[in-house]
């Protein structure tokens, strides 16, 4: 499965966006398709979306005058959570895949090792623009703004603004203030993604956030065999996301890319599909072992 | 550091414990959403979703 993770990337970036000659006519989708949601980060505004952003959709049901909280867009989320986890990131979001494909441009390249504090950012930002300040800060008719859509999300801007713009004179002439600020924020994130792996999704995606909460209890594992493993690390190093899936395989920031898998001289990394932590095998290395190692 | 492992049959603790987990939050997810579905919130995904989001492209 990872060795052809590009070209599912790429089907899914399709998929997600099926209707392509809207961005030729210069408006957006507005079918019944956009009842459901996809599952990476993909702004609902982009003239060919298929289905409906997760999470704009929660903060648009947030910030509603009716409700003050989306069971609806929770519960795509948390089943589409144990299912796959961050499998999501790895192979189905379009915008993951436009980081990665930025970051294959021949440059020097930063390790962002020292920088991991900064990955719970995306935890703050889920609950505080995502999920408290739509239901919060509302108006007088007690709506409230999708905060993180409008303050931070580059995908609306890279999908959205700039191909609408293009073709249509009306939307070209509104852009204002708001989308000078959130073209330099993609232009930071562009040009982050160039020297660091998947900038965005380290550290500010909400969504990433989200299935990261359950990697641990996703029914698709990595799992090492110990039998296998000669310890050399070249797992480890292949990961674009710092993590060793030696001595952690469920970590929250791992997004199941396969990297490990491939890197592996002796097929001792692979994935798993299934309920329970699937260490049928003895001497399979999971999450649990290490926790109670360490008790 | 050299990988460690479980050898005993504590495993199959964390296995039904984790599959159980497994269950119910597939249980509460599938729940979660029904109840999202019966009290309308689809309809205002759909009407937020098939209108230009200003605020998306910097223009709210």
């Amino acid at each position: 499965m990872a060795r052809f993770r590009g070209w599912i990337q790429a089907g899914a970036v399709l998929f997600t966006n099926l209707h392509l000659p809207n961005f030729i006519k210069g408006g957006i989708y507005q079918g019944k398709g956009k009842n459901v949601c996809v599952p990476g980060l993909n702004c609902y505004s982009c003239p060919a979306a298929s289905g409906a952003c997760p999470i704009g959709a929660f903060q648009a049901v947030a910030g509603s005058s009716k409700f003050r909280f989306s069971y609806y867009i929770s519960g795509f989320l948390i089943l589409l959570g144990v299912l796959l986890g961050r499998l999501i990131c790895g192979f189905l979001c379009p915008f993951g895949w436009f980081q990665e494909l930025l970051h294959r441009i021949p440059t020097r390249k930063l390790s962002t090792k020292k920088l991991r504090p900064l990955t719970y950012l995306k935890y703050v930002i889920l609950l505080a623009m995502v999920v408290l300040l739509p239901a919060i800060a509302v108006n007088d008719v007690g709506m409230g703004d999708p905060f993180f859509c409008k303050y931070l999300c580059p995908q609306g801007v890279l999908e959205g603004a700039i191909p609408l713009a293009l073709v249509n004179s009306g939307i070209r002439a509104a852009l204002g203030k708001l989308f000078t600020w959130k073209l330099c924020i993609l232009l930071a994130v562009t040009a982050l993604s160039i020297l660091f792996y998947r900038p965005f999704c380290k550290w500010l995606c909400p969504l990433g956030a989200f299935y990261a909460l359950f990697n641990k209890v996703s029914l698709l594992r990595m799992k090492v065999d110990a039998n296998a493993c000669i310890s050399c690390g070249k797992c480890a190093r292949a990961c674009g996301m710092d993590v060793d899936v030696t001595k952690t395989p469920d970590h929250a920031e791992c997004i199941r890319c396969g990297k490990c898998v491939l890197a592996c001289p002796t097929g001792a990394v692979h994935f798993r599909y299934g309920f329970g932590d699937g260490s049928e095998t003895k001497g399979t290395i999971t999450a649990e072992t290490n926790m109670e190692e360490s008790n | 550091m050299q990988p460690v492992f479980v050898q005993k049959g504590e495993r199959k603790l964390f296995q039904s414990k984790k599959a159980m987990i497994q269950m119910i939050l597939l249980a509460v997810g599938a729940a979660m959403l029904c109840y999202g579905v019966w009290r309308g919130e689809v309809q205002i995904v759909l009407s937020k979703a098939v209108r230009l989001c200003l605020e998306c492209v910097g223009i709210g």
